[in-house]
Parts: structure tokens; sequence; C-alpha cells
């Protein structure tokens, strides 16, 4: 088991240890603080720069920092969930008394990664225990090389820009790589309900945790949504599946017995959702028993992301109560359900990535919640206010033809209460025409391409007390969350994270 | 095959169908099926990945290769994207030289390149009655597709790369058939095109004599037009080729008046 550790050093605590840092080492550590510094005084979040300039100077940085930690790093991959699955296991471990080095801005490529460990040590008073790292699917081999992780978590694989990587297939099998790098020397987390991931764990050791939900209550028993993969990896035969959770998430199986969800070793049984007030289910843990827990994080999505972390956290020392009590008060992290007060309005920022995420908002924004209090809560009886933000650069996707896989018919349903919907961003123009073609009334939806315009538009068409939902992609999010802080909302990410 | 967003075309089909009164009913079509493909007014294919399309491409050798090539002969609108588009040819040739046949419906032939064309798309229309047309759209392919002298073009590159990157063509027409790289969906954005595609389907059982009654158009029209202006604007920032003295002749006006709007 891995204990916390208690001692104190020097401001350099992560390099001090056995090998002594070089001229090199020095000197880009300073630079890239340096530049963090700046940034932040600049008021960027100084995600990606600090690391890149500091890993020219020195490229073996990160795998120097790295072998610094006290016990080692945790990898989090897959589409979906990498942020929000990082952010409960690490109120977890910090409630457990671990000190962390941890990429929260979200930034997870190789220069993120090292941009977090700058980070960490311009802070430092002691030595680091553990990085947590969520990691880019394409980078997860590089950054297994260079971090030689404790373990590895694994949430899910969906269809996500694939201008970018080509093709799902190649992605995982880019984490696959990665997994067979760590080897015999780490944990393996896995989704059980994710026949892609799952597959991951085929032939490998005892080290393999696989986590899943069961109950079918909150399961369907046909595929509604688009679904990735149809086929057994082994035979090539099409999955059967005796309940969908979403997606192709669910319970599945080979018709020719080569492939089957294996049993989870971590897993949510009597689920109930919330809307977007929150869940609760009964976690039960192989060999040790169950808990009931309830978390402010809400729809089943986050079930699964609570079920990664928690996998994670028993793996690396934590007792299940323990775990689980952290979980009842994890809040949602930067940008992912994310509740800010604005103008006596509530704005609830939902990121959108790809298809089933979106799916997943949508569904959880949407869903009916019990009338705790009733009034003033998206759950509430008033219509509900959206602002679509759609951009297409890099980091969200250039193509935005995920938009037409993703199910805004559920807007044009009866029982969405929809009020009115801004769309906005560069991509605003398409968004409209899909909520044409979704069935949505067109005097409910307003194009506003200019961000800072359209925030206004669809506060002032929003009740004070009431919740503005805003759904935007990566850069949208971005620059809304940058517009709300500098009209003194919220803080910047780097302060408001901060525990 | 349903990879990338290519449901918006399905949508599109049938809206546009359903908003002039015509009754829509949606057939998937799986593996191993054998169907007569005559008895549908339209099909359409999206792409796939690498190992979907070969189980596709085998499928189409042993079961489904000759009904499609009887309804195509038969007049049937088909409407194949990407990776639908290359089966649609007469062979896809692999890196490693190894050719993967595809069902000869379009005399086009494929070959892997080692580069991969990813960007947005602005074309202009070769379809016969839509030369003031534009395209609009998004690629992403590393295969090269050459046209034969059996098919036409369905458009010329005003913006990114096309069937290959070299001949400025993208897509192409045999009959009422179109193979096309954009995605975007391609068309929503391009209702001229879901239209001609209704027409055909139309025509072919009621005859010469029919016209679709317009729709309100306001939505895609502004949709198709921002898509445009976005396109050549990030396409200078990325390098995308651009063939601007072509792009101006087509769209220059209509981009200088959006402009001017804003």
């Amino acid at each position: 088991m891995l204990h916390p550790s208690s001692s104190v050093s020097s401001g350099w605590g992560l390099l001090t240890g056995a090998v002594l840092p070089t001229v090199r080492d020095l000197l880009a550590l300073w630079a890239g603080r340096a530049v963090l510094k700046l940034s932040r005084r600049l008021g960027h979040g100084g995600s990606s720069l600090p690391g890149r300039v500091a890993l020219r100077i020195q490229p073996a940085l990160l795998r120097r920092l790295a072998g610094k930690l006290r016990w080692g790093s945790v990898v989090i991959t897959g589409t979906n969930g990498k942020t929000t699955t990082a952010r409960l296991l690490s109120t977890i471990l910090q409630d457990a008394g671990y000190r962390l080095v941890h990429n929260r801005s979200g930034a997870n490529l190789k220069e993120g990664l090292t941009s977090a460990f700058l980070d960490d040590a311009a802070a430092a008073r002691r030595r680091a225990d553990i990085a947590l790292m969520e990691v880019d699917e394409a980078t997860v081999p590089e950054a297994v090389r260079e971090l030689r992780p404790l373990g590895i978590v694994v949430t899910n694989f969906f269809r996500d820009q694939l201008d970018r990587y080509g093709e799902l297939d190649t992605t995982v099998s880019l984490v696959g790589r990665g997994i067979d790098a760590v080897g015999g020397r780490g944990f393996v987390v896995l989704n059980a309900d994710d026949p892609l991931v799952a597959a991951l764990g085929r032939g490998r050791g005892e080290r393999v945790v696989f986590y899943g939900i069961e109950d079918d209550r909150c399961g369907k028993r046909t595929m509604t949504q688009t679904r990735e993969q149809r086929h057994c990896l082994a035979c090539g035969r099409e999955l059967d599946y005796s309940v969908f959770y979403y997606g192709h998430l669910g319970r599945y199986a080979c018709p020719g017995g080569d492939f089957r969800r294996p049993a989870p070793d971590v897993r949510a049984g009597a689920v109930r959702l919330g809307g977007v007030r929150g869940a609760s289910f009964t976690l039960s843990v192989r060999g040790e028993g169950e808990v009931r827990v309830a978390m402010p994080v809400p729809g089943l999505y986050n079930v699964y992301n609570a079920l990664a972390a928690l996998a994670a956290a028993l793996e690396l020392g934590v007792p299940l109560s323990r775990a689980a009590a952290s979980l009842e008060r994890a809040g949602a992290s930067f940008g992912r359900m994310e509740v800010i007060p604005v103008e006596e309005r509530n704005v609830l920022l939902a990121l959108v990535k790809n298809p089933t995420g979106f799916n997943q908002v949508l569904e959880t924004l949407l869903g009916d919640a019990p009338a705790a209090d009733g009034a003033g809560e998206a759950g509430g009886e008033g219509p509900r206010n959206f602002l679509i933000a759609i951009n297409d650069r890099y980091a969200d996707g250039t193509d935005i033809s995920w938009l037409w896989d993703v199910d805004f018919e559920l807007l044009a349903e009866r029982g969405a209460r929809v009020g009115e919907i801004v769309v906005s961003g560069l991509r605003a123009h398409d968004m409209a025409l899909r909520l044409k073609y979704a069935g949505v009334p067109e005097a409910c939806v307003r194009v506003v391409p200019g961000l800072s315009e359209a925030l206004d538009r669809a506060l002032t068409a929003t009740a004070r007390g009431e919740t503005l939902l805003v759904t935007p992609t990566y850069t949208a999010m971005l620059e809304l969350r940058d517009i709300i802080s500098r009209r003194g909302y919220a803080p910047p990410f780097w302060e408001a994270e901060k525990t | 095959m349903n990879l990338y967003g290519d449901r918006g075309n399905v949508i599109a089909l049938s809206r546009r169908a359903e908003w002039r009164g015509i009754e829509v009913g949606l057939t998937a079509v799986g593996l191993g099926e054998a169907v007569d493909f005559t008895a549908f007014d339209i099909l359409f294919m999206g792409g796939g990945q690498d190992k979907e399309q070969r189980l596709i491409c085998e499928d189409f050798q042993r079961v489904k290769g000759g009904a499609l090539a009887e309804a195509v002969e038969d007049g049937v609108p088909f409407l194949a994207i990407c990776g639908g588009y290359q089966l649609l040819g007469r062979f896809y040739e692999t890196g490693t030289g190894e050719r993967l046949p595809g069902i000869g419906i379009l005399d086009v032939e494929t070959r892997a390149g080692r580069k991969r064309m990813i960007g947005n798309v602005v074309a202009g229309s070769l379809l016969a009655g839509q030369e003031t047309r534009t395209l609009v759209g998004f690629e992403n392919h590393s295969g090269r597709t050459y046209l034969g002298p059996g098919v036409r073009p369905l458009a010329e590159v005003l913006v990114g790369h096309g069937n290959n990157g070299e001949d400025g063509t993208e897509g192409a027409v045999y009959r009422n058939v179109v193979g096309t790289y954009l995605h975007g969906s391609v068309l929503p954005k391009n209702p001229w095109l879901a239209d001609w595609l209704i027409r055909r389907a139309v025509v072919r059982r009621y005859g010469e004599g029919v016209t679709l009654p317009p729709l309100d158009d306001r939505v895609e029209t502004e949709a198709h037009a921002a898509a445009v202006a976005h396109a050549v604007e990030v396409a200078r920032r990325h390098r995308t080729p651009v063939r601007r003295r072509r792009l101006r002749a087509v769209v220059g006006g209509r981009l200088g008046s959006r402009r001017g709007s804003r």
C-alpha cells in the first residue's frame, strides 16, 4: 500500500532526491516557470506554453520530474470523462492526504503534462506523492514512456475528432500500446461496459480492474444513438446486447462465445439520476462490500467517471468508505457541468466534444429532477434557455459533421420546455441549420456569432434566478469562461480549482 | 456504414421530401442481406473505418454488387460519401500495391496516398442546371481518386484538395449516382444537391414533367454562405490550396456582399 508523504523539503522539492539536477534541468525549470508566471499575469492559463519552452531546453524534463515523485503517476485516458475522472480521483486522494501534481487545466499533450509539473514545482513545499495525468489518447504511448506510471485508467472510446486521429481503431490501438508498455508493473482500470475498452484487458494478468454499471432500469433494450462498435474483435460477428446504458456501453456478448462483458470488480447498482442536481448509486466492490453514494456531479456518464476514479483510488490503497465519502463532496470540474452565478442567474457550462458526450449532456439537462426545491433550477417548471456555442478550431475538431449525429430532436419534444436557443461560435449557422432539421421551431433559435454578444442575449432571455444552459465546444468554453471571469463573476481556473 | 455524421444526409433527404408532402420510409440494409435495390427511390452509403470497409467490400463482391449495378442502370439515385464513394469505384490500391476490388459502378480508381487530405472544401458544381451553385463541405481522406472517361466530375475544386489534390476535380457522377468526398454533412448545407437527388427519384417514378415545390431555404442558404466564407478564411491561415481566380469568378461577389452585411 502507498502512504501519503509527510516529509517537508525545500522549494526545489521535485528535484531533490538521489539524482542531482543538471544545469540544463535547472535552466529548463527556471525558464518554464518564468513563462508560467508571465502568462498567468497576462490572464492566460499557461496550460501548455511553459511546458513547451522547458522541453525545448531539456527534452528529458518530464521523465526527470516524474522520476522524483514519491510514488509515481496515474494516467487517465479515453474519449470522454478524462477530466472529470481525474478531478474526482484528485478529490479522493487529497482527502486521503496525498500531495498531487495534476494537469487540471485539461492540457493533456506532453507539453501540458510538463506544465503541470512546472506549476507544482513553483508552489512545492514538499515532494509530491502522485501525479494525476489526464492524457490525450494519441499521446498515451509517449506519456507512458516518459512517466512510467503506477497505473492507467481507460474510460471509453467514442467517435471524436476524426480529423485529427484518423479512425477510432487507430486510437484504440495507440492506447493498447500504452498499456503494453505499462506491462506488469502497474494496474489497469478498464470500463467493462465498453467492448472496445474491455477488449484491452484480454490476456492480461491480475492487475486489471474492471468497472461497470449493473442496473437494467437505467438502460434501454435497443440502441438509439450512434454505435461505434458493432463487431466482436475476435470473430467479427455482431455483438448481442441485453441492455444499452448509452452509446455502445452496455451488457454485451459475442453470439459465438468468443468475447463477453467481463464481470466488473467495481460496480454501481440502483442508480438514481436527479437531472442536473446529482446522481446516487449503490457501490459494490468485490471482496469489500457495499456502500450507498450520493454525489453532486450529475448524469449517468458521471457515474462511470466516479467508478473509474474509485477503482483507481482503491488500487492506490484508499479505503472504500473514505473514497466514497470524498465523492459526496466532489464538485464538477472546470467547464464540465460547472455552475457559475452571473447577474443573478446561474450559468451552467457543459462542455461538448462529440455526439455521445453531447447526447449525455442533453439527457442530463433535460432529465426530470425530483422537484426538491422547485423553481429556480433547470429541473424546475420554467422554460429552459440554451446557449450552444460551436467552434471548429483544432482543439474543437475542425470537422463539425458530428453535430448531425447528436440527437437534437430531443429539444423539439414537447417535454423539453425549450425557451430560446441562442447559437453562437464560428459555426453558429451550421448549428442553427441542425436545429431546423431537428424540428426545433425557427422562432426559438437566434443566431449570434460573437460569444460575448451571445452570452448577453442569452442572459437577457433568462429570468432572474433561472439557469442558462450553455453547451460549448472546447475553445468556445474557454472563451466563454474568460468572458465571464473578465466580468468578475468567476475566478480563472487555476485559482478556482485549487483546494 | 455510418461513420462521421453522414446521418445528416439521410435527415436532409427525409425532411426535404416530407416538407413537400412526400412520405418517407427508411430501410437499413445489413451485411449479407440480399436486396432488390430497384425497389428503392434513393440509395445512400456513408464512409466507414478500414475494418468495416473490408467487411462491406466482401459483402459487395459476394452478395450485393449485381443488384446495385442493376438499380443504378435502372436510374435509382444513389449518394455515396468518402469510403462509400471509393467502394463504388473499380478498385482501391493500398500502400503495398494490393488491389481491393470495388463494384465498378463508377469508372474511378483510388490509390492510397501518404498524406491525409483534411479540411474545408468549396467547389463549383458541374451538375447540369446547377453550374452557378457551389458545394461546401469537409474532406478527410488519404485515398486519391482518379476519374475515368465513364464518369463526369461532380464539381471543380475552389478551396481544398478534392478527388486527388492534383486535377482540381471533386466527386464523380454517372447516371443518377453521385460519389463525393464531402462530409459536413453535405446535403443540409447544399440543399440543391439534396433536391437534385429527390427530383431524380420523383422523375424516375412519375416522369419528366414533375417539378418540386420550392422550400424556404433561408437558414440553409445562410449556413452555406457562412461556411464558404469560413472555409476561405481558414484556408488563408492554413495554406490549404485555393484557386483564387476561379474562386473569385464563382463566389467572389457573394463573399463581398456577405462581409459587407456583417
